[in-house]
């Protein structure tokens, strides 16, 4: 790992210093050197891991996980299912499938919902960016954290027994039993391959803009200018950072190179992480696309009980570290 | 022969499309490829993950893209 770092600092320098000619410790040189060595090593990080995942995930079909929860038990159920969601290929595109699946099987809304909370939060391309840029340390409480969320929050709304706020006609739905299809060792790289391939072409672009951005407030932004408003005495930090990051849509690998910048400048660790679920748990297209199935009232409660708990680990870990 | 793209319109659904369209017009086989958007529908095949491609009724796979080439081998 450390000499990879090493050697990808080197050709950054390079490229920046001794090809381009900007002059070591200037703005623009340091923001683009930083730039193309952020890019490089989470390129190389992503296209590896992203790999390596996709092969143990094509043992996970979400049809096996459907059955693996239904008819669980809460809290259990919501453990699992959280834990799942970290397995499972989650596209929010195929959310309402996904979701008319489950709860037709029996799995109960609680427990859909942990899965629905967990999947898009706490995902190897998350854990990837945060171990790159932070160190594992931060990686490991942004899993841990990430998961209590989605526990947490699919045990309230399964309490609340808002089951008649689903869409009706989710209820009456036909689902027919496709059976899972196995791949051999094979057809799992050939899985993985196309897994990767296409995770890179969409994720791309939001990495490059999310480094970029990282890069210019790293070169530009004077240091400690966050301390004052967004650094751990500021009560208000927290909630603030979640209200704009619920809006924002992104995925773990555009925020995360932004959200580093901003806490090199001041910002405080609970805030990022709160920031951070904000931005990946939340969105207002995903909220678009669950109205099809749950109406006003359970999607409201959804985004407030998430919301909410995201606030609460954002002032936990502001406490703590 | 029937095949059945499942999928509710993103982009990933559209290629399967178009490589289905390939596969088949590669292979010289007569088959209709025709796409299937409603959630009802996608639901009856019991598929959770989009897109899906369904030959005569069979769901042969789910959750990904596969090339034209895959889909051939299936014909």
């Amino acid at each position: 790992m450390l000499m990879e770092h090493a050697m990808l600092k080197s050709f950054a320098d390079y490229i920046v210093f001794t090809l381009i000619g900007l002059v070591p410790g200037s703005r623009s040189g340091e923001a683009l050197d930083f730039f193309i060595y952020d890019t490089l090593k989470i390129f190389l990080l992503l296209t590896t891991i992203i790999f390596v995942v996709a092969i143990i995930r094509s043992s996970f079909p979400p049809e096996k996980t459907k059955r693996m929860l239904s008819h669980k038990r809460e809290f259990v159920g919501n453990v699992l299912a959280a834990l799942l969601g970290i397995v499972t290929p989650f596209c929010s595109c195929s959310a309402v499938p996904l979701f008319i699946g489950f709860v037709e099987s029996g799995v109960p809304l609680g427990v859909t919902f942990s899965f629905l909370i967990s999947s898009p939060m706490v995902n190897e391309v998350a854990l990837i960016m945060l171990w790159g840029l932070f160190g594992w340390r931060i990686a490991l409480i942004y899993i841990g954290t990430g998961l209590l969320v989605a526990v947490f929050a699919g045990i309230i709304i399964g309490k609340l027994k808002m089951e008649k706020y689903v869409q009706d006609y989710v209820w009456e739905m036909q689902v027919g039993n496709s059976e899972i299809t196995t791949m051999n060792f094979r057809g799992k790289l050939d899985y993985a391959r196309e897994y990767t391939m296409g995770l890179l072409k969409k994720i791309w672009p939001y990495v490059v803009v999310g480094v970029g951005l990282g890069a210019f407030i790293h070169g530009y932004v004077p240091a400690d200018f966050l301390a004052r408003w967004a650094g751990p005495d500021n009560i208000l930090a927290v909630p603030v950072a979640v209200a704009l990051g619920v809006p924002l849509y992104s995925n773990a690998a555009g925020v995360i190179p932004i959200v580093h910048a901003l806490m090199e400048k001041g910002m405080a660790i609970g805030t990022v992480l709160a920031f951070m679920m904000a931005v990946t748990a939340l969105s207002v297209p995903e909220a678009i696309i669950l109205s099809n199935v749950l109406k006003k009232p359970l999607l409201a409660t959804f985004f407030g009980i998430v919301a909410t708990a995201i606030v609460i680990v954002g002032y936990l870990f502001n406490a703590m570290l | 022969m029937k095949i059945e793209i499942l999928g509710t319109g993103c982009t990933k659904c559209k290629t399967l499309y178009e490589n289905a369209k390939r596969a088949v017009e590669e292979s010289g086989k007569s088959a209709e490829v025709v796409k299937v958007e409603d959630i009802p529908s996608i639901m009856k095949y019991g598929v959770m993950s989009t897109p899906a491609l369904v030959i005569d009724g069979k769901v042969k796979f789910s959750g990904k893209v596969a090339s034209a080439a895959e889909i051939a081998g299936m014909l």
